[in-house]
């Protein structure tokens, strides 16, 4: 979380609201932050930590896990109709990278506000060409994108 | 978001909308297995309300009230582990 918390001015630059959920109560949250995040980050954590005690909120998004009583890493992108747009789930081993997140804002952001005339091809950066779908397109993707292009 | 009275019940989350999320009833072979995923991208992101630590306040926090704005949700298995 403390790597969501240090990005956190890049996140609401995007217009992007975060919200951590986990299984401690909102005290021991308090107790996170209070006693070893704020050590971390300036200021403590900026965005609201969620409590789920009973999972239900983790069971209703499938990240539920019931042998362990707690909930997997999952990582949604919510678009502002409230639709899922993107959705990553990992063990508890092994953490997550905000950049992708990010990366894949960014392209959703610029699908909706082209109105889906716009597609983003793989590894689509900020300022890298866009794809235009469309009978035009069929068989000419290599005019305008090619894996070397990926950063 | 409203400030929550710090009261010694367990409060949780809640979903709200829709059928709650009752577990089917579990047919011999089903028994011992895992819920299975229920949200799917492109579908509408289950609402809840819960409580949340936020700034120094508790407070409670509805997912809707957010909806307008693009929203990162973040589950993590617990405080005081790597995220």
């Amino acid at each position: 979380m403390s790597a969501v918390a240090d990005n956190y001015s890049k996140l609401q630059e995007l217009g992007i609201e975060v919200f951590s959920v986990s299984v401690d109560s909102h005290f021991v949250h308090k107790m996170w932050n209070d006693h070893e995040l704020s050590k971390m980050v300036e200021g403590g954590v900026p965005f609201p930590m969620i409590s789920d005690q009973a999972g239900n909120v983790g069971r209703a998004y499938g990240v539920w896990d019931e042998g362990q009583g707690i909930e997997l890493r999952g990582r949604f992108i919510i678009d502002p109709d409230g639709v899922i747009q993107a959705m990553e789930v990992l063990t508890p081993p092994v953490g997550r990278k905000l950049a992708e997140t990010v990366r894949q804002v960014q392209a959703f952001q610029l699908v909706r506000q082209s109105k889906g005339s716009e597609a983003t091809p793989a590894g689509w950066e900020p300022g890298q060409p866009t794809l235009k779908p469309g009978p035009d397109l069929v068989g000419n993707i290599w005019k305008v994108w090619k894996p070397s292009m990926e950063k | 978001m409203g400030e929550q009275p710090a009261g010694c019940g367990r409060v949780t989350g809640s979903v709200l909308g829709g059928p709650a999320p009752t577990e089917p009833p579990a047919s011999p072979e089903q028994k011992g297995k895992e819920t299975t995923m229920t949200v799917r991208v492109g579908q509408k992101a289950p609402d809840f309300q819960a409580p949340a630590y936020h700034k120094g306040a508790f407070t409670s926090l509805k997912l809707s009230d957010h909806f307008g704005k693009w929203i990162m949700l973040c589950f993590y298995p617990g405080d005081f582990t790597f995220v």
